[in-house]
């Protein structure tokens, strides 16, 4: 009772901003910025470590219903989530700042980075079109393979498959009682969603995705379905095998890094992974081989880590001045190299090096469902991922999947 | 008078008890149901009042939560038979006066106070070939019985039963506990005089301890349905996710319609339809169990 009666929030810092992030590899770099910042700015700022990812959304939902957010904070999720944020005006817009002094701030990130952030005219979620986060860092995820691996099976270790088929015939020289072929995290369905949308644009074309999206065109159509049986395909050439439906991604980089596994299909954050795993790994990153030559692969890209503003909160001038400070050029290029990851402003690339360039060049190739005009409905991707991973083991034809994913997309249209 | 102020002294000491379980018990009950009659999406401050249509829907049209029920269902019987007979026998043999009964008691304890996410991850070292050792693979091998081999928690068609075991394993510390204090509650008395009479050990057991422990055994199977159902957390740690469906059940089903539809009010009535289904089978197991009693005096 004397708890429940006598406690209370802490006194606010007017000098003091609080950022909540889940991001454990650059806790220690971002306490180091924030020594600097002190020293320059006399505010300090400070970073609270919330993880794993999981625990850290549920964290931000619960204070979002609470109205109790930070200052800075980040969302993890999909853009309706964004958006349900920005409609609960939990969330400040950031498009004046961005765009004083001719856009200066704004045109200093990769503009990929940017539309994960920004809500355009007539948009479908109904939020007011602007810009409501600001980009730290961004990804690509591509498909890596390791070198030493390929030497011993007879490739050349500087050049990875060409083309699907390349791709599969290489499954022929895999014995799987010395290393797997494919490894990913597919058991959570959103890696199987990047694996599969890339290979969908390729087939049919971004277009022919969108009007699936908006209902004018059935998962059972024929390219759909060819898109399945790329999985059953890579499932008998022994490129896949069961094991990876229940593969969380941790463990797909620690088979990765100890040279289990000849290809892995991750993100740019690997890179600081697989360097804390082995240091000595060598591997590469390549574009996921083409089935369709006559359209362009591209990548889930641009959308890295943004920070955003509390609306409610009283120090939004001053969180403002600190993000725009963590952006500039000198800021980005020391948290690069200090956590290997890519980040968002675009004029702080000089001094990537190895595998970081590698992704880098993704970013030409990047897209991101979160900046198309329309989004498809979780439950339908559930389907899509379930259904995969059902073809992977066995368990249904590309056929079948098709038809249960668009009976439940009709159910939900 | 003197009456009225005693009882009202009486409600008084047991007032901040009341106070906290109806502020953190009853009212989240009551929101919880609240909100399951909205299609809240967990953020916003509007929710609209939709009536019975998530509950509708759990009914009728998603088969994913029925299926997560089976599953769960399935881990359930095979941990009220597997479980509970091993957690009973072993509480049996350690009610006797046998050597080393402390340490066996320590030991059988350990698994339940282990997280469960520990417990996940070193099965799943003991059962994976590829980031485990695969030894029970090996000691399969080891012993000839090759035949029996498999890919624990990559073949569809026994991941859950791997599961089941694994959950019975963590969880047969506590029913061994529960069944221990009921066996040792037991007078020595009534076995002395029915020695005396010439009863057998056998006997002793139908006549004596069986009939004397069913409300314990109602107890632990009670307690093992709710454990069950609820369970999701081992699964992550075993296979990582729903394993396309074979290893889904409720409570990663209400997680996902929080979580990655941002359908709260769904998952809300998710979470109350699970909550009465276990209420009503609760409630029948507790019936059956008493009339099975009876027959049995």
């Amino acid at each position: 009772m004397f708890f429940l009666f006598t406690s209370c929030q802490p006194k606010q810092n007017e000098n003091t901003i609080i950022v909540w992030h889940w991001m454990t590899d650059r806790q220690p770099v971002f306490e180091e910025l924030s020594k600097i910042y002190y020293q320059k700015t006399g505010i300090t700022v400070r970073f609270e470590l919330y993880a794993p990812s999981e625990a850290y959304a549920q964290k931000v939902r619960s204070a979002a219903q609470g109205r109790n957010l930070p200052d800075i904070f980040g969302i993890l999720g999909e853009k309706r989530e964004f958006a349900s944020f920005i409609k609960a005006n939990l969330i400040l817009d950031l498009t004046p700042y961005m765009e004083k002094d001719f856009s200066n701030w704004k045109n200093s990130f990769f503009p990929e980075a940017i539309m994960v952030n920004e809500f355009k005219k007539n948009n479908t979620y109904g939020v007011k079109p602007g810009v409501y986060g600001v980009p730290i860092d961004v990804m690509t995820i591509q498909l890596l393979y390791n070198k030493k691996l390929f030497e011993k099976i007879g490739l050349d270790p500087e050049k990875p498959p060409q083309d699907f088929d390349e791709f599969l015939k290489i499954g022929e020289k895999i014995n799987d009682k010395d290393f797997l072929g494919l490894v990913s995290g597919w058991s959570e369905i959103w890696l199987i969603e990047c694996f599969l949308t890339s290979y969908a644009i390729n087939i049919m074309g971004y277009e022919k995705v969108i009007d699936t999206i908006k209902g004018k065109v059935s998962y059972t159509d024929s390219d759909w379905i060819k898109v399945f049986e790329l999985f059953q395909k890579m499932r008998e050439a022994k490129l896949l095998s069961n094991d990876i439906v229940g593969m969380v991604n941790k463990t797909a980089e620690q088979i990765f890094a100890n040279n289990k596994a000849l290809f892995a299909f991750n993100g740019s954050w690997c890179v600081n992974v697989y360097k804390t795993m082995n240091p000595k790994l060598e591997y590469g990153v390549f574009l996921p081989p083409k089935v369709n030559k006559d359209n362009p692969m591209v990548i889930r890209g641009g959308a890295g880590s943004s920070f955003m503003v509390n609306s409610a909160s009283t120090k939004k001038e001053k969180a403002i001045e600190f993000l725009r400070w963590l952006t500039e050029t000198e800021q980005q290029i020391y948290l690069a190299k200090a956590t290997n990851n890519l980040p968002a402003n675009k004029y702080s690339l000089k001094e990537l090096l190895g595998p970081l360039v590698d992704f880098l060049k993704g970013m030409e190739y990047a897209t991101h469902p979160n900046i198309w005009e329309i989004r498809e409905k979780a439950e339908v991707i559930e389907a899509i991922g379930s259904g995969v991973q059902l073809i992977i083991l066995g368990k249904k034809s590309a056929k079948e999947v098709a038809e249960e994913v668009q009976r439940i997309k009709e159910r939900n249209f | 008078m003197k009456k009225l102020k005693s009882t009202l002294e009486n409600y008084a000491f047991i007032l901040p008890a009341l106070l906290i379980f109806f502020i953190f018990y009853v009212i989240p009950f009551i929101w919880v149901f609240q909100f399951s009659l909205t299609n809240w999406d967990g953020i916003q401050p509007i929710k609209k009042f939709i009536g019975l249509d998530n509950f509708k829907e759990i009914l009728f049209t998603d088969k994913s939560w029925w299926r997560a029920f089976l599953n769960a269902g399935y881990i359930c019987l095979i941990a009220l038979i597997f479980q509970n007979t091993l957690a009973f026998l072993l509480a049996l043999a350690c009610s006797r006066k046998i050597r080393f009964r402390n340490f066996y008691q320590t030991v059988f304890f350990i698994p339940p106070i282990l997280s469960e996410i520990v417990v996940g991850m070193v099965w799943r070292f003991i059962l994976n070939d590829i980031d485990g050792a695969n030894i029970l693979n090996r000691l399969l091998n080891f012993i000839g019985l090759s035949q029996f081999v498999n890919k624990w928690l990559a073949n569809p068609n026994i991941v859950l039963t791997t599961i089941a075991f694994v959950h019975s394993w963590k969880g047969f510390g506590w029913g061994f506990l529960i069944f221990l204090a009921g066996l040792v509650a037991i007078p020595t008395e009534l076995y002395e005089a029915a020695i005396l009479d010439g009863a057998s050990s056998l006997k002793c057991f139908r006549k004596i301890t069986l009939p004397l422990m069913l409300p314990v055994i109602a107890l632990v199977s009670i307690l093992t349905i709710l454990g069950t159902m609820q369970g999701f957390v081992l699964i992550l740690g075993l296979v990582g996710g729903e394993f396309a469906g074979y290893a889904s059940v409720p409570v990663l089903r209400i997680l996902a319609a929080m979580r990655d539809y941002l359908r709260f009010g769904y998952a809300c009535a998710q979470g109350v339809s699970l909550g009465l289904i276990l209420v009503i089978v609760s409630f029948i197991q507790y019936k059956l169990l008493k009339k099975f009693r009876k027959i049995i005096a």
